[in-house]
């Protein structure tokens, strides 16, 4: 049953260039009945406005601040997260992993593009590149330096290969000298790429 | 009995751009690629798994050439015709499109919120007890295949095949791609997620403590020999 195709394959059909291929597809079934222009353009601003990587960086700040909340989100990330209103597709069933002195974490998807959406929106080109796919499971430090990222020689990375449904979430290390900052200034700090693990959080 | 996407450890591949984190998508036909996949999901012909498949069985020079939304795109055109939700003269642009009795299945705009809301969920419950704890040494099968059809839609990729790693932590029980791909039921067994060392993958690891962790389904594994 597995469909192994050539040059017949039906894409071939569409036009070559890719913007009149989605515009080719998208006339064809808004003209059989089955979608709504209206429809996407509601998911491209929900993508674009409303659902981002803030919400991942107010779940951490709010671990940074508060002990019990950080202790929950790592015993059962998809319960804490579903209460802020941040579950959805591409986040039923998400894990907290929380970086520290001995340990840094870094995540990945290698056979597609697995990502939490609801709590970082959208990946990012280079999350999705062959690049990153292939060689952050064998050479994260070398992967961190096209970050501008060293980390310290005794720690260690684990990477997560996103080979399920299950979503990861990188809690990044609170940097020295936040204390006292509130949860609003703390997420100025926490940036996508840090809650994928190929970024520290900034220092204040 | 490896397919292009399972790239994991591949050399070769370049340098990394980093990016804003501002600029969602790069131009509007990205974004308009994403919903049309999207919205097109929701008429139910396929799960998640079918269409991960049909991205992965593009031509493996298709594969390299094409941009991400492209592979998206083109794997949607294909899923589309073999489910016949649209025919090949339609997607030749040849006539006058027919309407189609799914046009019931149509996502609205006001419902699109909801939709993605819901989501949709992977665990089911399953037949299957677990038959490892947390600790435990487990091995990978030998060969990264699916063991129900050949060629078949499997998530071990092959960097990780015959590897000995240890169970970090049971997920619970998950629907099996391998079968759902195939449209042959979901077969949810236990799901867990396996921390390899860096050095059982790779002939030279960056650092001697970096380990690799994988979400691997049971029947992926084996007890330790």
């Amino acid at each position: 049953m597995p469909h192994d195709h050539s040059h017949d394959d039906p894409h071939a059909l569409l036009p070559s260039d890719p913007a009149l291929r989605v515009k080719a597809l998208e006339t064809l079934l808004t003209r059989k009945g089955l979608i709504d222009p209206a429809a996407l353009d509601e998911i491209i601003d929900t993508y674009e406005n409303r659902i981002g990587p803030r919400n991942g960086a107010r779940v951490v700040a709010r671990a940074w601040l508060d002990p019990a909340f950080r202790a929950a989100l790592l015993e059962d990330a998809t319960a804490v997260v579903s209460d802020l209103g941040f579950y959805g597709r591409q986040g039923e069933h998400m894990v907290a992993v929380e970086n520290t002195e001995a340990q840094h974490n870094m995540v990945v998807c290698t056979l597609c593009s697995c990502y939490p959406w609801p709590l970082l929106g959208i990946p990012p080109g280079w999350y999705k590149s062959d690049a990153y796919r292939a060689r952050v499971v064998r050479e994260p430090r070398k992967v961190l330096a096209d970050f501008g990222v060293t980390l310290p020689s005794e720690t260690a990375v684990r990477v997560w290969d996103s080979t399920a449904e299950v979503r990861y979430l990188v809690i990044p290390q609170r940097p020295a000298g936040t204390e006292g900052m509130g949860e609003e200034a703390l997420m100025a700090l926490i940036s996508r790429d840090s809650m994928i693990g190929t970024a520290l959080a900034s220092a204040p | 009995m490896t397919r292009v996407h399972d790239m994991g450890g591949r050399y070769g591949d370049g340098t990394i751009t980093p990016e804003p984190e501002d600029e969602v998508f790069h131009t509007d036909w990205h974004a308009r690629a994403l919903a049309v996949t999207l919205a097109a999901g929701s008429l139910g012909k396929w799960n998640i798994d079918v269409s991960r498949h049909a991205r992965e069985c593009l031509a493996p020079t298709d594969y390299a050439r094409f941009s991400y939304y492209e592979k998206w795109i083109s794997g949607l055109a294909n899923l589309l015709v073999e489910t016949g939700v649209v025919t090949r003269e339609e997607l030749a642009g040849q006539g006058d499109p027919a309407p189609s009795p799914l046009a019931d299945k149509k996502m609205t705009a006001d419902q699109v919120a909801g939709v993605l809301a819901k989501g949709g969920p992977a665990d089911r419950p399953s037949n299957t007890a677990p038959q490892f704890d947390v600790g435990d040494v487990v091995v990978t099968r030998k060969i990264a295949a699916n063991a129900l059809v050949d060629g078949g839609h499997t998530r071990l990729p092959v960097y990780a095949a015959g590897a000995r790693g240890r169970v970090l932590r049971l997920h619970g029980t998950h629907v099996l791609p391998d079968s759902s791909a195939h449209r042959l039921g979901d077969a949810a067994e236990p799901l867990y997620a396996v921390v390899f060392p860096a050095s059982e993958l790779w002939s030279h690891p960056e650092h001697p403590r970096d380990e690799v962790v994988l979400d691997l389904w049971q029947s992926y594994l084996e007890p330790e020999a």
